[in-house]
């Protein structure tokens, strides 16, 4: 695919705020990706405002894993999925899992930015008969499996990422867990089977926020247990995009290991009242304190321009 | 090729579904075949076609799932474990990732009911049917014999969605000829007459009604005789029409009877066509006796005896459940 008609079909590029032309567009692997857009930052900025309207919604939202998640989806949104919003099921696509499919405001937030569903659309999240609930449906465009019950997300991308293998195409699967979530069973099974399998095109991506709702999910040294069940561990600031784009468009270092992103990342980041308290799992935000946090996001953003 | 009908009678259950699935595999590039450490699917399909085997290991939950994603990707798996591991262990992976997406996904489960025989409770599965049953978008199927078992292989692969299988782990005598009608969704009327209506399902309970159904006759007493191999969804068309004709249905399998056979003839039959009904199955309990499946269905009436001298004795007025 030349550059020409990655920028015809781009729908990035009907955003007016993706004015920039698509040359930014160096790496043949980014063929399908959206690097001409906002910069990330402000894109997940973006992400992040969307998250606190959806929480000060009438039935709230896990927002602390939301805004943790949401440098993670943005980077993968914006820098290193192949996929088209205006064909979901674009065979050519690597597949996403929302693992812990409780951060759905997140997901529908950059699913909305990338073009996937209107932005308006989320005004509806968890009203009667949206598309949008508490945990994703399949219903909603590019989300590839009903997830939130908790332990499912990588044996889905370990399944897609196989099909793929044996197919000979090339789609990555990437999956999105939780580090509470860890604890789950299901996930050492489909870790030990995806390692045994060989499968390097599945990357999994733990965010690390280190709460869960009853207080700590810290349980010792995570690289050293991905490791010996035969995956390539690496440790990195979930928050620093750059370094996330990198890691995550990186080809599999190791032929024939699975890759595991050990995300560390703050609960609640972005929101100095909800960050680092396990009681930010889920909230209703009053109109104050959605106004709080919205003023809080703009003003991080704007240190982080002037930086 | 099609398997041999003399060598599948000689055949279990497991074993002909098993050899028709490597065989059709062979003309349908869409079937994959998930392994759960098994044994003797690796030798048979996972020699045959080895780019569309997988074995997840002692994992069956994430068999499940990895199933339903290939389903997503455009394979039609068959997945292979023991009816408890599919029902209960994976069961919520069975729920949310195969049934709730529709996906087709085909579990054929070994183990059901008594046939774990002395390997005890961890090992029966009294409850699968039920399980499955309760699952939107799921077709459930004991096939009665062996023939039966390798012909539900194209049917299944045919279906838009998912399916539930239960195999037998030992060869029992057909129950029809090879060639009998045989169709997901329809009861086989094995046999018919006006006294009393016997609906099972599974080798053993079929076995079980016919036996009762000649000894009935002997005695002057015409039975209909339902294989309802499929349980779901029911063929509540020829089960109304034999209720009405016979006017008593009695119900055999090898489950529980709570949730399985007996109580899906049962609902059906309080909305459609309200006869009196009795249930021959296991009763609500755990079988912790220690012995082989026809002395484990023998001890809890699921035997030819018993079901010939509840439905003589419910004949003559004497009801003795």
């Amino acid at each position: 695919m030349t550059t020409t008609d990655q920028t015809a079909t781009d729908p990035a590029t009907t955003d007016p705020a993706a004015a920039e032309p698509a040359a930014t567009v160096t790496d043949p692997a980014a063929t399908a990706t959206a690097r001409t857009g906002l910069p990330l930052a402000e894109r997940a900025l973006r992400v992040r405002q969307h998250i606190v309207a959806m929480a000060a919604s009438p039935e709230g939202a896990h927002i602390g894993g939301a805004l943790s998640a949401a440098d993670i989806l943005t980077a993968l949104y914006f820098d290193v999925l192949r996929v088209r919003p205006e064909e979901p099921e674009w065979p050519g696509r690597d597949y996403f899992l929302l693992s812990k499919g409780h951060a759905a405001a997140g997901l529908y937030a950059v699913l909305a930015e990338r073009g996937f569903l209107p932005v308006e659309e989320l005004d509806t999240y968890a009203r009667s008969g949206s598309r949008l609930g508490g945990h994703p449906l399949r219903t909603v465009p590019g989300v590839e499996f009903p997830t939130g019950s908790l332990g499912h997300g990588l044996a889905l991308g370990l399944g897609l990422a196989l099909a793929a293998r044996r197919d000979g195409r090339d789609n990555r699967a990437y999956v999105l867990l939780g580090d509470g979530e860890l604890q789950e069973g299901s996930v050492w099974e489909a870790a030990d089977s995806a390692a045994r399998l060989g499968l390097d095109n599945l990357t999994a991506v733990v965010d690390r926020n280190r709460l869960q709702i009853n207080g700590s999910s810290h349980r010792g040294n995570l690289a050293d247990r991905w490791r010996a069940f035969g995956w390539r561990a690496v440790e990195i600031d979930g928050h620093d995009l750059d370094a996330l784009s990198a890691a995550l468009r990186e080809p599999p270092a190791e032929p024939g290991v699975p890759t595991v992103l050990l995300a560390d990342t703050v609960k609640g980041r972005g929101v100095p009242f909800l960050e680092n308290r396990a009681k930010s799992h889920y909230a209703l935000l009053s109109p104050t304190l959605r106004h709080r946090a919205l003023k809080a996001l703009a003003a991080a953003s704007r240190t982080e321009q002037d930086r | 090729m099609t398997a041999h009908p003399q060598d599948l009678a000689a055949a279990t259950g497991r074993d002909a579904f098993r050899q028709a699935l490597t065989e059709h595999a062979g003309q349908d590039p869409r079937i994959w075949c998930c392994d759960s450490d098994m044994g003797g699917v690796a030798q048979g399909f996972g020699a045959a076609h080895p780019e569309r085997y997988v074995d997840l290991g002692i994992a069956e939950a994430t068999m499940m799932t990895t199933a339903a994603a290939l389903a997503a990707a455009g394979k039609v798996p068959f997945v292979h474990t023991m009816a408890s591991f599919a029902a209960l262990r994976a069961g919520e992976q069975v729920k949310v990732d195969i049934a709730y997406n529709n996906l087709p996904v085909h579990i054929a489960a070994t183990h059901g009911g008594l046939s774990g025989g002395h390997f005890g409770p961890t090992h029966q599965s009294l409850e699968d049917i039920a399980v499955m049953r309760a699952l939107p978008h799921m077709t459930v199927v004991v096939p009665s014999d062996s023939a039966t078992a390798a012909r539900l292989v194209p049917l299944l692969a045919g279906l838009p969605g998912p399916s539930y299988v239960r195999l037998a782990r030992r060869a029992t005598a057909p129950v029809g000829p090879a060639g009998r009608p045989f169709a997901l969704g329809r009861a086989d009327v094995l046999r018919e007459g006006g006294d009393v209506t016997l609906v099972a399902c599974g080798p053993q309970p079929v076995l079980a009604a016919l036996g009762a159904a000649d000894r009935l006759a002997a005695d002057g007493l015409a039975a209909t005789v339902l294989d309802m191999a499929t349980v779901k969804p029911l063929d509540v068309p020829a089960l109304v029409a034999a209720a009405e004709r016979t006017g008593r249905v009695l119900t055999v399998e090898d489950h529980s009877v709570i949730g399985g056979l007996g109580s899906a003839v049962a609902e059906a039959l309080a909305e459609h066509c309200p006869v009196p009904l009795r249930r021959i199955g296991v009763p609500d309990r755990f079988c912790d006796r220690v012995g082989g499946h026809d002395e484990l269905l023998a001890h809890y009436g699921i035997t030819d005896e018993r079901v010939y001298e509840t439905a003589l004795a419910w004949h003559k007025g004497v009801d003795v459940l």
